[in-house]
C-alpha cells in the first residue's frame, strides 16, 4: 500500500511540474507562429533535449526493457534502431527540410512540389500515424495507473489527455518545448538513478541465487525467486522447457481447472484463458509465452532462424528510415532558427539517446533474473516499474519504484504532447483555417480522438504497435523527403503514388496480421514487420511514376532546390506563411527575433 | 526594416531605439556614402543564383551533388557495420559465445558499440557538411 502512496505522489509531482512549466511558457504564446513552430527561435541545444524528451515514449522507456527480457539479445536492435533513424535524419533531411520553411509536413509536400492533393493525402497520414502512435501510449497510461490505483484503465489515460491538452491549448508549440526538454533529463534521471543503485545492490549481494552472476549464461530457464501467484488477464500461450509444478484456477486449454498440475515440454503449448490464477513455486522454471527464447543461453544469443534474420532486418529498416518520416519529430525540426542549428539539434539528440538507451538494456537483463514473472502473463512492459521493489527491499524499493513511476508517466505526457502539437498542427492549417482559435479546437480533437481509441481497443505490446507506426512512417514520408530533398525530377503524382502504395502494404499486411492472429497464425513473419519489402517498392513506385510524369515538374524546382540546399548565411531561406495567419498585429510582432542565433 | 536598424523604430522602447531614449542625445552614427568593394560582388553572385542563370544553376547542382556524396559515404561507414552484424551472427553462431569481460560478444556490438559509433559519425558528418557550405559561402563571396 505505501508503495502506490509513494508512486502516486511521484505521478503528481510529474504531472505539476509539467502543467507549471506548460502554463509559465504559455504566457509568451499569443500567435499562430507560436502554436506551430515556437516562432523558430528554439536554440540547437534545448530542442534536441526536446527532442529526445519527445522521443522517448513510453515504448523506449517501458517497451525496450520489457523486450530485452523476454527476447534478449534480438531486441538489442530496437534502442539501436531508433537512435540510427536520427543519423539518417541528420545525413538526408535534416537541414534542407528546415530550410525549405515549411510548418508542417504536408506544408513541406506542397512547397515543393506544389500540389494541393499531395498535401492533403500526406495530412491524412500524418493524422493517422499520429492516432496510431498515441493510443498505445494512452493505454501504457492506463495500466501503469491501474496498478497504483485501484482505479479502472481509462482514468489514467483520461489524465494524461486532460494534462496535455490543457498544455497544448495554452501554449502550442512554445509550451510543449519546454516541457519536453525538462522531461528528457527527468527521464534520464529516472532511468540512470534506479539502474545504478539496482546494479551496486545486485553486485553487492551477489545475485539472487547466491553468487550465481554467471545465471544468465546457463541453459536453463529463469526460475521464480520466490513463491509466486499471477493473475492471467489476457490470453496466453506458455511452453516449458522441464516439467513445472503448480497450482492453477481457471481455464487451461479449453477445461476448467483447479488444484495441483504437472507442465511438460511434451504437453506445450498450454493456452491458458484471462482470469485464470497461477501459482508458482520458488526455484521452478518460468513458462514463457511461445515465440520467445525459453532458455537463457537461447536468450543471450541472437536467435538462429532465417526468420529471426529476416524479421531482424526488416525491423532495422522501419527504424532507420522511419524515424525521418514521423511528423512529430519532424515538426520539432521546424522550430529551428536555421538548417546549421536543425543539424546541430540532431547531433545532440543522438548522444542524449546514446546516453539514455544503455539503461533500458540494464533493466531488462536485470529483470531476466529478478521478476521473470512476467514472462507468463506477457506484461513485461512493466519489468521497470516492478524491477525496483523486487531488488531494492523496504522503504528504498517503493521510493525506487516511485522514481521510474514518475519517469514512465513523464514519457506518456510528453510524446503525446508532441503528437497532440503535430496532429492539431495539420488539423488547424489543413482542414480549419490556421487561426489560434482553430489550433485549440484541433487540439480538442487530437486529443480526444486517441482517448476514445484507446479505451475501445485491446492493448497490445507497446513496441511492437510502435514499431507499425515506423514501418508506415518509413514506407510513407521517408520516399517523399528523402527524394523531395535530394532528386530533382520528383513529381507530386508520383510521391502521391508512392505514399499510397507504401502505405497501402503496410495497412493490408497489418490487418492481415491482425486477422491471423485470432484465426490460427497462419501469417508469415514478414506481415508483422513488413518494411523490408514496403519500403523499396515505395521508394520504386515514386521513382517510376515520377518518371512517367514528367510533365507534371513543378515550374519553380531550381528555386526551391537553391533555398532548401545554400548555406544559412546566403539568406536564400524563406519561412512559408500560414495561409490566413493571424491578425496584422501578430504578423508585425514576428518580424523581431525570428532570426535569432 | 533589417534587425540592424537603429534610431527609434517603429515600437519605442524596444531595444533598438533604446540607447536614444536613455542618454537624450542621438546615437552616433557612420556614414557611408560608397564602398564599391566587397558588397556589389556579393549581390552579384547571389543575383546569379537566386535568378538561375546556367552558372548559377551550375553552381548550386554541383554543391548539391557534393553534400549528397558526404552523406551517403557517411552513412555508409555508420550503416555498414550494422548491417552486417545480424548476417555475422547468423552465418557465425559461434561467435556470440565469446564473452569479454563477462559480456557476451552480439550485447557489447549491438547493446553498447552502436552508440558511440553513430555519434562518432554524426560529428564527422556535421564537420564536413558546415566546412563544404563555408567553402560555398567563400566561392560564391570571393
Amino acid at each position: 500500500m505505501d508503495a502506490r502512496i509513494w508512486a502516486l505522489a511521484g505521478v503528481v509531482l510529474v504531472s505539476a511540474a509539467t502543467f507549471y512549466l506548460g502554463y509559465v511558457s504559455s504566457r509568451s504564446a499569443s500567435t499562430t507562429q507560436d502554436f506551430l513552430v515556437a516562432r523558430r527561435t528554439v536554440r540547437s541545444r534545448r530542442n534536441a533535449a526536446a527532442v529526445s524528451g519527445e522521443y522517448l515514449s513510453a515504448a523506449s522507456f517501458l517497451g525496450v526493457a520489457g523486450l530485452v527480457l523476454k527476447d534478449g539479445a534480438d531486441a538489442l536492435w530496437y534502442p539501436v534502431g531508433f537512435t540510427a533513424g536520427y543519423l539518417a535524419l541528420m545525413l538526408f533531411v535534416a537541414a534542407p527540410l528546415r530550410r525549405s520553411g515549411a510548418y508542417t509536413l504536408p506544408d513541406f509536400c506542397e512547397a515543393r512540389l506544389g500540389s494541393r492533393t499531395l498535401r492533403n493525402l500526406a495530412a491524412a497520414f500524418v493524422v493517422f500515424i499520429g492516432i496510431l502512435y498515441v493510443v498505445p501510449q494512452l493505454q501504457a497510461a492506463g495500466l501503469a495507473f491501474t496498478s497504483i490505483t485501484t482505479l479502472p484503465n481509462w482514468v489514467g489515460a483520461l489524465l494524461v489527455t486532460v494534462i496535455v491538452i490543457v498544455n497544448v491549448f495554452g501554449g502550442g508549440m512554445r509550451a510543449i518545448t519546454v516541457v519536453q526538454a525538462f522531461q528528457y533529463w527527468l527521464k534520464l534521471f529516472a532511468i540512470a538513478a534506479p539502474t545504478f543503485i539496482m546494479c551496486v545492490l545486485f553486485i553487492g549481494s551477489g545475485g539472487p541465487r547466491g553468487g550465481e552472476i554467471a545465471g544468465l549464461s546457463e541453459p536453463l530457464p529463469p526460475a521464480f525467486t520466490e513463491n509466486t501467484t499471477l493473475h492471467v488477464e489476457t490470453p496466453v500461450l506458455l511452453e516449458v522447457q522441464d516439467t513445472v509444478k503448480l497450482v492453477a484456477g481457471g481455464v487451461v486449454d479449453g477445461e476448467r481447472v483447479g488444484g495441483s498440475a504437472y507442465w511438460t515440454p511434451l504437453g506445450s503449448p498450454y493456452e491458458v484463458d484471462a482470469g485464470t490464477e497461477l501459482t508458482f513455486f520458488q526455484g521452478s522454471a518460468v513458462p514463457v509465452v511461445v515465440g520467445a527464447p525459453p532458455t537463457n543461453d537461447l536468450w543471450l544469443v541472437p536467435g538462429g532462424e532465417p526468420d529471426d534474420l529476416f524479421g531482424t532486418y526488416s525491423l532495422m529498416f522501419a527504424l532507420f528510415l522511419g524515424t525521418m518520416g514521423l511528423p512529430h519529430v519532424l515538426v520539432r525540426f521546424y522550430t529551428n532558427p536555421d538548417g546549421r542549428a536543425a543539424r546541430r539539434t540532431t547531433l545532440h539528440v543522438l548522444m542524449l539517446l546514446g546516453l539514455f538507451y544503455l539503461f533500458p538494456i540494464m533493466l531488462g537483463a536485470l529483470s531476466r533474473l529478478y521478476v521473470p514473472e512476467l514472462l507468463v502473463t506477457g506484461r513485461t512492459d512493466a519489468a521497470v516499474l516492478e524491477l525496483p521493489m523486487k531488488i531494492a527491499s523496504g522503504v528504498w524499493g517503493e521510493i525506487l519504484g516511485a522514481i521510474t513511476m514518475a519517469g514512465a508517466f513523464a514519457a506518456f505526457l510528453s510524446t503525446s504532447s508532441g503528437l497532440v502539437v503535430s496532429v492539431s498542427g495539420v488539423l488547424s492549417t489543413d482542414v480549419l483555417r490556421g487561426r489560434v482559435r482553430d489550433f485549440r479546437f484541433a487540439t480538442a480533437l487530437a486529443g480526444g480522438a486517441p482517448l476514445a481509441l484507446a479505451i475501445v481497443l485491446r492493448p497490445q505490446d507497446i513496441t511492437m504497435s510502435v514499431g507499425m507506426s515506423f514501418a508506415l512512417a518509413a514506407s510513407t514520408f521517408c520516399p517523399v523527403l528523402m527524394l523531395g530533398v535530394w532528386w530533382r525530377k520528383l513529381t507530386w503524382v508520383g510521391a502521391a503514388a508512392g505514399m499510397v502504395v507504401g502505405g497501402g502494404l503496410v495497412l493490408t499486411s497489418l490487418l492481415l496480421d491482425t486477422v491471423s492472429t485470432f484465426t490460427g497464425d497462419w501469417a508469415p513473419m514478414i506481415f508483422g514487420q513488413p518494411a523490408l519489402i514496403t519500403v523499396p517498392v515505395a521508394f520504386l513506385t515514386v521513382v517510376l511514376v515520377s518518371k512517367a510524369t514528367q510533365n507534371h515538374l513543378p515550374g519553380d524546382v531550381a528555386q526551391i532546390r537553391l533555398r532548401m540546399h545554400a548555406p544559412d548565411g546566403l539568406g536564400f531561406i524563406r519561412d512559408r506563411a500560414v495561409a490566413r495567419f493571424g491578425t496584422p498585429e501578430e504578423r508585425a510582432g514576428l518580424s523581431d527575433g525570428r532570426h535569432r542565433k | 526594416m533589417s534587425r540592424h536598424a537603429t534610431g527609434p523604430g517603429r515600437e519605442p522602447g524596444r531595444s533598438g531605439g533604446g540607447a536614444d531614449d536613455q542618454t537624450g542625445r542621438p546615437r552616433r552614427k557612420r556614414v557611408v556614402l560608397a564602398d564599391s568593394r566587397a558588397p556589389v560582388t556579393v549581390l552579384r553572385t547571389v543575383v546569379e543564383l537566386e535568378e538561375q542563370t546556367s552558372y548559377g544553376e551550375a553552381l548550386v547542382n554541383q554543391f548539391v551533388r557534393t553534400q549528397w556524396r558526404t552523406a551517403l559515404v557517411l552513412g555508409a561507414v555508420a550503416m555498414v557495420p550494422l548491417l552486417v552484424l545480424p548476417l555475422l551472427f547468423f552465418a557465425v553462431p559461434d561467435l556470440a559465445e565469446v564473452a569479454l569481460a563477462g559480456v557476451r560478444l552480439p550485447w557489447l556490438l549491438i547493446g553498447i558499440v552502436p552508440f558511440p559509433l553513430l555519434f562518432g559519425v554524426a560529428y564527422w558528418y556535421n564537420s564536413v557538411a558546415e566546412r563544404h557550405e563555408r567553402d560555398f559561402v567563400a566561392m560564391v563571396e570571393k
